[in-house]
């Protein structure tokens, strides 16, 4: 397992790259730690299927520098670079049997075979198929050849780090699940270092210990699911992440009042920036509907079970608010916002608020 | 819920029935009706019962002709498949190349039967032919009129030349068809260009090279044409195989017993070969 250090590292698949629009990706300039749980989260065409790819070597970055413990092995092959993969659809080789694909990788490498049987065996448990070995892969289900794939990383001890392609996109519901919570096992036994690209927040947020957030070639934030849902750093944070996602409005700022129309909010701080473009995110959990605050008119109330969505318009704009399960919609409705979730936007980058 | 049985159904058939009647079943009628009589002409026929098939299977010449379509049909699987496989690798995933190469494939196939062999007749002719003239004038002593073994070598030439393509583009199929993940995860694990061709690429071309070498099978084995234009049959019997023969002797010598005799044990022959290849080939599937 290795740090892997990203620096200055941009990717343009055209060749002479004149503007930033020519770059798959932009410039990312990241270390991840060894032994971390990494997502990649952003929607599908922001570069984090190639980012995963640089890291692999399976793509060679036009720019910058890649450090796997400080070494260099940014022009090095991905066989070199000792490091697995595992991708959106399950690679298996399917003349083989389950052993044969997991000895596959370390008799390439000349592994001597007791090794790669104690090493074969040894995965086999891991990812529980032990009773399968002396089946063929072809007969597998998709969560079983997707298991194999993996296992092709873990049998070699010593790859540097284990990457993932949205590897759940094609297994069931339940099963999908059911390999996470054995992924974050494995993770949390043997300390790999693991990076995991998804467009799905919901498995980001329960996978990693940090999530890196892609936006349009670049990286917009990298925090912990606590700190990306309380503080998003850029308004596509905001909007990507949560459900619904966090309601922005064009405010115009004076002092510790925000004004949105006709309406003044209270701000929990005096904010570091001022203009034509400053916006207010509230996440619609933080948005309390009642009695007491700016009028509202309802549009629609969505139940979904744990809780209502209720859907309203503010001074002529779109909001959302949550609502809990047994709450009532008031009959003359207004909002406040609770200040703890409130935060400003410059031209949507996050803004601090001194006292 | 009741069923309605309506029979009408029954006139629906009706023309693709007629159809097959009159291409295949009643044809072949008459070739299994010829097989067990004798006539001498003037469309008088005699019960013959077995005696054309004791005959056609006690016949030197039937076996001989037999024996060399199987060895035709041996050396043509033999290179024309490698050959096909080799080429469909080395062919270009994309760009350009593309649609140069697979029209370059297409060429051959698209030429008629008749064509292809006058085309390799004229070629191989030593005093206008561009083939043969140059092999002359470099000193082989190369003639597929006079030489057996010459001959067979223009026949097979021509086919690898006319069929080989058809290997290729089945093949090529099969390959563009698998995705680029799998020669990724064949990189991360370190996977050899022979690893990768037979894990990989082998068992993805598996069906279609089934298919392939089924037709070249069955095409080889019919094989009339072609070898009937360049070389005729000869020189002597070197390269009148099964289907050159059985026309010698039908059209030729006007012997309709024996000709359907042996058209029938050929059919029969081609059918069961077919079959076991199939099974042979699907059972491998299966089982592994």
């Amino acid at each position: 397992m290795a740090r892997i250090d990203l620096n200055h590292i941009r990717h343009a698949y055209g060749a002479n790259p004149k503007s930033d629009k020519d770059y798959a990706l932009r410039e990312v300039h990241y270390g991840f730690e060894d032994g971390g749980a990494y997502a990649l989260l952003g929607p599908s065409g922001c570069g984090k299927t190639t980012l995963l790819n640089i890291i692999s070597g399976l793509l060679h970055a036009s720019h910058g520098q890649l450090l796997f413990d400080g070494k260099d092995v940014t022009r090095l092959s991905t066989q070199e670079r000792n490091i697995a993969q595992v991708f959106q659809f399950p690679v298996i080789y399917d003349t083989m049997t389950v052993y044969d694909n997991l000895a596959f990788p370390l008799r390439n490498r000349g592994v001597g075979e007791a090794d790669v049987d104690r090493k074969v065996r040894e995965t086999l448990d891991m990812i529980d198929l032990a009773s399968w070995a002396k089946r063929k892969a072809r007969g597998l289900t998709a969560d079983q050849k997707q298991k194999i794939s993996l296992g092709r990383g873990l049998v070699r001890s010593d790859v540097n780090a284990i990457l993932f392609d949205e590897p759940l996109t094609v297994i069931d519901p339940h099963m999908k699940w059911v390999l996470r919570s054995q992924l974050k096992q494995l993770h949390r036994r043997f300390g790999y270092t693991m990076i995991y690209v998804t467009h799905d927040q919901t498995e980001a947020l329960t996978f990693a210990e940090k999530v890196v957030v892609m936006y349009d070639g670049e990286i917009v934030q990298i925090g912990t699911p606590a700190e990306l849902f309380e503080r998003p750093k850029h308004t596509f944070v905001g909007y990507f992440i949560g459900s619904p996602g966090m309601n922005v409005m064009p405010v115009a700022v004076e002092g510790r009042r925000a004004r949105l129309g006709g309406q003044t909010i209270e701000l929990p701080g005096t904010p570091k920036a001022e203009g034509a473009s400053i916006e207010l995110g509230i996440r619609p959990e933080y948005v309390r509907l009642g009695a007491k605050g700016m009028p509202v008119t309802i549009r629609k109330v969505e139940d979904i079970g744990r809780h209502k969505v209720v859907r309203a318009s503010l001074e002529g704009r779109e909001i959302a608010a949550i609502l809990g399960e047994d709450d009532h919609v008031p009959a003359d409705p207004h909002v406040s916002f609770d200040p703890a979730g409130i935060n400003l936007y410059d031209k949507s980058w996050r803004v601090e608020m001194g006292a | 819920m009741e069923k309605t049985w309506n029979n009408k159904a029954w006139f629906m058939v009706l023309p693709v029935l007629v159809l097959v009647a009159f291409s295949a079943v009643i044809p072949l009628m008459t070739v299994v009706n010829y097989s067990v009589q004798d006539t001498f002409g003037g469309n008088q026929f005699f019960w013959a019962g077995a005696e054309w098939f004791e005959e056609m299977l006690h016949s030197d010449r039937f076996w001989a002709a037999m024996g060399r379509n199987l060895i035709f049909s041996a050396i043509i699987l033999a290179i024309q498949i490698p050959l096909g496989i080799f080429i469909a690798l080395n062919m270009p995933r994309k760009g350009w190349g593309v649609p140069v190469c697979l029209v370059l494939m297409a060429l051959p196939l698209l030429i008629p039967w008749n064509v292809v062999g006058t085309i390799w007749q004229v070629f191989g002719r030593i005093d206008i032919g561009l083939l043969g003239y140059t092999l002359h004038a470099l000193g082989f002593d190369y003639n597929y009129v006079n030489d057996p073994f010459d001959a067979w070598v223009t026949v097979i030439v021509m086919d690898v030349w006319h069929w080989t393509s058809l290997v290729v583009l089945l093949c090529y199929a099969g390959l563009v068809s698998i995705p680029d993940a799998f020669y990724q995860a064949a990189k991360i694990d370190g996977a050899s260009r022979w690893a990768v061709f037979r894990y990989i690429q082998l068992p993805k071309m598996q069906r279609v090279l089934l298919i392939a070498v089924l037709l070249r099978f069955m095409d080889s084995f019919m094989i009339y044409t072609e070898p009937f234009v360049v070389t005729g049959g000869g020189p002597g019997n070197s390269t009148t195989f099964l289907s050159i023969d059985l026309v010698k002797m039908a059209v030729g010598q006007f012997d309709l017993g024996p000709a359907a005799a042996m058209s029938i044990i050929y059919f029969l022959i081609v059918l069961l070969l077919s079959w076991v290849f199939y099974t042979v080939m699907t059972n491998y599937d299966v089982e592994k």
